[in-house]
């Protein structure tokens, strides 16, 4: 009881008590706050402050507050987030691990710009609150201030302006009067906190200790990890993932006679519609040696040409070019880009190709050749042939003499 | 026992000689009264029965492997992608509403951004789980991340879903940041109104020693200007990054540009209409209604009324550039979404989300605590139901008419989903027990009294 009559009626320092701290006056408003805060600010005092429940509009300069430096803080912290995105990923796309992406170029900064902008964001968003915390000299355990039993409506709805007895110009009953001309509530002196432990409890300390130590261990057994080995296959944690119901390729299975999973062809059949016994129309062959015609089935005619030109433009050109030059836009744009992991597309009017058998180019386009892929899959037999007949059209284009033009029409070329 | 309607403390009016003291009074009782409302004892009740059979659904999964849901060739995004956008869209009002309202100095929103903004804060976490189950191997999500593996590979920075987990984690990371800081000043009131030495040694502990010096409010403000700053384009950016995932790939009706600007206004639709399913019980049970008026109410049913047009033009759009582009397989993606096998989900979308918001013309409709609360919830249906139109539509007839498929959930994939409105509730119902619901100090800094002086501004 005692205490807290000392606490909430004593308004001036006795002799043999804590030192002082400050003086500390209470108001009702926002206004009488300012209107004092502009007397105090004016007298030249540089350690006092008011405290309020919610940002006091008019304060910052009613006190003098100058303009924080944090914005730059974040501004640097921005910087280093975009510069972290950007070093991140070129290192370890383009330069650590280089990932074969569709062609794509390694490092591609459009590619990267969505991580750029995270970056900078998560890490100027750290800096802010970081940063206004330290600014504020936050987490602040215990304040003088604190054995106010009053000073807790702070939270709640008074108002209040403490002069530190540090100050300069701090005089008890100068500035006792000064803040009594500013028509406060209250006005209450503030002693230096004697009570509160200034140190953490040591068994907190240690804990604290114990438990940041001990949070260090999985991090020492994962390092060790990565160097050490081991004999033993791995822990399985969740068995039903890694061992699953299904059989695949080169696996045990105890059914079959021959103790594999992954089952042969059987010799002597051939699945519905696969039989292709037609070795020149499907494999491009004649008693073994490359067909040098086109198969019966596959007659030359402006139709056949004219979708052997669709499909060439689909599948042949993005590499080839539309003339067969090997100047496609892939190949244009991949050089462009100098990566030095393109191959150039053929170009098909080489001397050759043109004497190759068109049974050798069906092939060629059916299982691909050295770093062309086949398109076997993709494409029908006959269309095959009939891109292969529209390529002989465009290497023949380029052999052609006046004398190719049927008579009557030469005089439309003059 | 007694009843506890008997002393209800959120009934009476709150205590205080003037309009910061009872604003203090009425936001801080909740947390301060010995027993919540009935209602929330209810609500607690179901909301962790379903987050315990989130825990089974989940322990069943890594038990058992993803196949236990009915993600199948040719959707293999099946529920788990449609919840994670779905409550990554949610998550989109608790931000927008702190941050870019708070740019154009709204100052409404200080009664409803606290608990917008934990809202989306739960969201995302509920969000952040759908992907790392997804991926169907738990323990092995930190490839996702740029740290050191055994295999000796970094991710793949080209790819959008990489950009996905660093578009989520930044947002989840800065919403927590925004979140906490707002808090912090609340945080010292209830530090200095405790009465028990636990309580004010946790508050005291979160609230690290505010004390609302007014050199400390100059930088908290400047932070606070910053980190909306750094929010506002987060906001946007998330949903549109989320967007690419579908927009980078060749997929028809998933191919369209339209996709990042219509994502983002469906999550702030669905956002928003998640944010007043819940400010309308939650300003009932706990006595807030003098601090979320139904003018708040009707102003967030503006906004539903006017993102729900966006999307609605979005929807309309999609089928004019699928027509204008003369795409046959978008042409086809788009019909097959009105009149294909799931036609039921399309018309089921355009009827929570473009015909419900279009109460909201009438004034009466939005001042209407039911109507509100309906739609709210019928939107949140919707949006669910859009998410699904986009990602099992698609996805069940892609390219090959020979891989098309019917999607069919399994009862694990309804078992996730409610559970994962468990996991959302059982954290939203905590924040209402233990936190400050209303930003304090924000909503006193706009009561007359503040402004008191004879402000010139
Ligand atoms: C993805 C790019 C690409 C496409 C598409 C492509 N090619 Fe090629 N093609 C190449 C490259 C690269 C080479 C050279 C391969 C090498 O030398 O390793 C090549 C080589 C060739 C050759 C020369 C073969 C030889 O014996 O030297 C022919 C003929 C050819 N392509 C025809 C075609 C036809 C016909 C098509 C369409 C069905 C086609 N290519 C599609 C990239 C392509």
């Amino acid at each position: 009881m005692a205490d807290k009559k000392k606490d909430s009626d004593q308004t001036e320092h006795a002799e043999g008590e804590a030192p002082l701290h400050g003086l500390l006056a209470e108001y009702d408003s926002t206004a009488a706050l300012i209107a004092a805060s502009k007397k105090v600010r004016d007298a030249g005092f540089e350690k006092w402050d008011t405290y309020t429940p919610f940002p006091v509009h008019g304060i910052d300069g009613a006190m003098g507050i100058k303009m924080t430096k944090l914005p730059w803080i974040v501004l640097g912290a921005a910087i280093t987030g975009l510069t972290t995105a950007i070093l991140m990923q070129w290192w370890m796309n383009a330069v650590d691990y280089k990932y074969i992406i569709s062609g794509k170029p390694f490092w591609s900064i459009p590619a990267s710009v969505p991580i750029y902008f995270e970056l900078t964001v998560l890490f100027s968003a750290f800096a802010a609150l970081g940063g206004m915390l330290a600014l504020n000299n936050l987490p602040l355990p215990s304040h003088p201030l604190d054995l106010k039993e009053r000073f807790a409506k702070v939270t709640d709805d008074k108002f209040f302006l403490m002069i530190q007895a540090a100050d300069a110009k701090f005089d008890e009953r100068e500035t006792r009067a000064l803040l009594e001309g500013t028509h406060p509530t209250v006005l209450d002196v503030v002693l230096e906190d004697r009570t509160s432990p200034s140190k953490l409890p040591t068994g907190l300390v240690y804990g604290l200790l114990i438990v940041a130590t001990a949070s260090l261990i999985p991090f020492a057994f994962i390092a060790k990890a990565r160097f050490a080995k081991s004999e033993k296959t791995r822990v399985h944690v969740v068995g039903d993932m890694d061992w699953q119901l299904k059989f695949q390729a080169q696996q045990a299975h105890p059914f079959f006679a021959d103790g594999r999973a992954e089952r042969p062809e059987i010799p002597e059949t051939v699945a519905v519609g696969h039989l292709r016994e037609d070795d020149h129309l499907f494999r491009g062959k004649e008693q073994d040696t490359w067909a040098r015609t086109f198969p019966t089935s596959i007659e030359p005619s402006a139709d056949a040409l004219e979708r052997g030109k669709e499909k060439f433009g689909v599948y042949c050109a993005p590499c080839h070019g539309f003339a067969g030059d090997g100047d496609g836009p892939i190949s244009v744009r991949a050089q462009e880009l100098a990566e030095g992991t393109w191959v150039p597309p053929t170009n098909v009017h080489q001397d050759y190709l043109r004497q190759m058998p068109v049974g050798q180019l069906f092939d060629t386009v059916t299982h691909g050749i050295r770093n062309m892929a086949g398109y076997g899959q993709l494409i029908e037999p006959e269309d095959r042939w009939k891109i292969v007949m529209y390529l002989r059209a465009l290497q023949r284009s380029r052999q052609t003499s006046v004398d190719d033009v049927p008579e009557a029409e030469r005089g439309a070329l003059k | 026992m007694a009843a506890i309607s008997d002393v209800n403390p959120f009934v009476q009016p709150p205590k205080g000689d003037n309009d910061f003291a009872r604003v203090t009074d009425n936001v801080s009782r909740i947390a301060e009264v010995n027993r919540p409302p009935r209602a929330w004892y209810i609500a607690f009740g179901i909301s962790t029965s379903l987050l315990g059979l989130f825990g089974i659904s989940v322990a069943y999964l890594f038990w058992e492997g993803i196949g236990i849901w009915g993600n199948m060739n040719p959707s293999y995004w099946g529920f788990p992608i449609v919840n994670f956008v779905f409550w990554v869209g949610i998550g989109h009002a608790g931000t927008l509403i702190s941050a870019i309202l708070y740019l154009m100095r709204q100052t409404w929103r200080t009664a409803i951004n606290r608990f917008a903004e934990a809202m989306t804060i739960f969201a995302v976490i509920c969000a952040a789980v759908f992907p790392g189950l997804h991926v169907g191997r738990p323990w092995l999500p930190y490839w996702m991340f740029p740290i050191p593996n055994q295999m000796q590979m970094w991710p793949q920075f080209r790819s959008p879903l990489e950009w996905d987990v660093f578009a989520v984690g930044t947002y989840a990371t800065v919403s927590l940041l925004f979140w906490y800081m707002g808090m912090i000043p609340d945080l010292a009131t209830f530090r200095d109104r405790s009465t028990s030495p636990l309580r004010r040694a946790l508050y005291g502990a979160f609230a690290m020693g505010w004390r609302g010096s007014s050199r400390q409010w100059h930088r908290y403000e400047r932070a606070y200007l910053l980190l909306a700053a750094l929010a506002t384009p987060l906001v946007l950016s998330v949903h549109s990054v989320v967007s690419f995932d579908f927009a980078t790939s060749q997929m028809p009706g998933w191919h369209t540009t339209i996709f990042p600007p219509y994502f983002v206004a469906g999550a702030i639709f669905g956002g928003f209409a998640m944010v007043v399913t819940l400010a309308v019980p939650a300003r009932q049970f706990f006595g807030l209604k003098r601090i979320i008026t139904i003018n708040h109410l009707e102003l967030m049913s503006k906004i539903i009324l006017a993102t729900g047009m966006m999307v609605g033009y979005a929807y309309g759009m999609e089928f004019f550039i699928a027509w204008y582009s003369g795409s046959a397989y978008e042409g086809f993606a788009l019909l097959n979404r009105a009149v294909g096998p799931f036609a039921w989900s399309y018309w089921a979308m355009i009827f929570c989300n473009v015909v419900t918001p279009q109460v909201f013309w009438f004034k009466s409709m939005r001042r209407n605590v039911w109507v509100i609360f309906f739609v709210g919830v019928l939107v949140n249906i919707g949006m669910w139901f859009e998410r699904f139109v986009i990602i099992v539509t698609s996805g069940s007839r892609d390219f090959l008419p020979a891989s098309w498929g019917y999607f069919i959930p399994t009862a694990w994939d309804f078992a996730t989903l409610a559970g994962s409105f468990g996991l959302f509730f059982t954290l939203f119902l905590l924040f209402c027990r233990y936190l400050p619901m209303v930003a304090m100090a924000e909503v006193k800094a706009f009561v007359p009294a503040a402004h008191a002086s004879g402000d010139h501004h």
